[in-house]
């Protein structure tokens, strides 16, 4: 099978794939990663959503082989366990933006695309950013209270 | 999905070399194919990926914006040359699929899909654009031969797209109320020599087309007026649980005059409607 080698969360990775495996496949069962989701699997739902070179794409789209030598990052990247939460991380829970949780790992992660895009972004802005993303609970007002508070603390960290 | 060979070549040559094989397709963004791969509807039995090898530049030349096919969404989205000289289709782009999907997503990989519902496909018939391969440069009008289909022969490589400016030009879309894509998309422009073109995407089964009728309507001059009462008939057209014929067609006619108003009017662009919208979203170009 062919090998393929990336960054994960700061950690260089290698291993072999078939050429149909996706990078979420990859990221859930080689490397035990599976704070990323895979919702639609049609690249829909969001819920694979990571961070490729710094872009949020979905993981269910893509090929393991497609990214040798990225820079991915998953929402286990975020806090390495024992730091405090990524300030999105916390703002989702300040403002209990989950029900199940299924979709809370690709929210978070498009959240930071947003934040990254559009700083500190309104109400509408979130909304229409949030397309690509769907939450099965209904649960968006919640999330788009988050967004917004999480990228004001990301600002305020900043300044 | 069935298993298949993955190649990533270092050049257009070796590349065209490997798509020439029996079973290969050639793999841009993915966001379309890996998808329909999925579902069953492809199994090639190796994949060529031309990302990196293709170009992916965009450029004002000769009075057209050339836009390289390895270009994603979000890059000609956010374009200075496009803002600056052809801002409605930046903005068009910026509302295909989601930010993720843009991210990732190439004009080679959406033409060479032709989806039945394709932003891309109007635009680039109503801006009379020119697809640029390996091989030749093919007049959209000729590109576009079907849902799914293009004229690219296996081993051809689709390397840029050009766009002559149309300082009148505007594209209305009404969202899938679910995947969100164009349920019916029209693309109003007013070439340089005041021909009118009107392109519908997501209306007929074979996917986006020149509007014949409604451009004959607009011959004597490019007003929205001039629309009422020309109607798409209705064999061919797409038939789905959130739209039957008829509803298309009548879409097709209100938004070919709101985009001919739109194109028309001080600040041309692309106007997004849903279930819901009222006036609808109109996202103003500067």
């Amino acid at each position: 099978m062919p090998a393929v080698s990336m960054t994960v969360n700061g950690r260089p990775v290698s291993g072999e794939v078939e050429g149909r495996t996706m990078l979420v496949d990859f990221l859930r069962e080689q490397l035990g990663l599976t704070g990323t989701h895979v919702g639609c699997d049609t690249t829909q739902c969001g819920a694979c959503l990571v961070h490729v070179n710094g872009l949020a794409m979905k993981s269910c789209t893509m090929l393991a082989l497609q990214c040798e030598g990225a820079v991915v990052t998953t929402i286990e990247g975020l806090a390495p366990p024992g730091t405090p939460l990524h300030p999105m991380q916390a703002a989702f829970r300040e403002h209990h933006a989950l029900q199940c949780g299924y979709c809370t790992s690709g929210m978070v992660m498009m959240a930071l695309d947003i934040v990254r895009r559009c700083r500190e972004p309104d109400e509408a802005t979130i909304r229409e950013q949030l397309k690509g993303n769907i939450c099965r609970c209904t649960g968006y007002h919640n999330i788009v209270k988050a967004i917004a508070a999480g990228a004001a603390a990301m600002a305020a960290q900043h300044r | 999905m069935r298993d298949f060979v993955y190649y990533h070549p270092a050049s257009l040559d070796e590349a065209r070399q490997l798509a020439m094989q029996q079973g290969a397709m050639l793999l841009a963004g993915g966001q379309t194919l890996l998808r329909d791969m999925k579902l069953g509807r492809h199994s090639p039995t190796s994949l060529i990926d031309v990302t990196g090898i293709v170009p992916k530049q965009i450029e004002f030349l000769d009075g057209a914006v050339w836009i390289g096919a390895g270009a994603t969404h979000a890059e000609v989205a956010h374009s200075p040359v496009l803002q600056q000289h052809l801002p409605v289709l930046a903005a068009l782009v910026d509302h295909i699929g989601d930010p993720a999907v843009r991210n990732r997503g190439t004009l080679g990989g959406a033409l060479a899909a032709n989806e039945r519902d394709g932003d891309y496909p109007a635009a680039c018939l109503a801006l009379g654009a020119t697809v640029h391969t390996t091989g030749r440069k093919v007049a959209a009008a000729e590109f576009f031969v079907g849902e799914g289909r293009t004229v690219l022969e296996p081993g051809e490589i689709i390397t840029a797209a050009t766009f002559p400016i149309s300082t009148r030009a505007a594209y209305v879309k009404f969202l899938n109320p679910a995947a969100r894509y164009a349920m019916v998309g029209v693309f109003a422009a007013c070439t340089a020599d005041g021909t009118p073109h009107i392109a519908v995407t997501g209306a007929r089964t074979q996917g986006a087309f020149r509007w014949q009728e409604a451009e004959m309507a607009l011959s004597a001059g490019f007003v929205a007026e001039r629309l009422r009462g020309i109607r798409l008939l209705l064999e061919n057209l797409v038939e789905d649980l959130f739209a039957d014929a008829p509803y298309r067609a009548h879409l097709a006619e209100v938004f070919a005059r709101k985009a001919v108003a739109l194109a028309s009017g001080p600040a041309p662009g692309v106007m997004v409607l849903s279930h819901g919208s009222r006036a609808g979203t109109l996202f103003e170009l500067t």
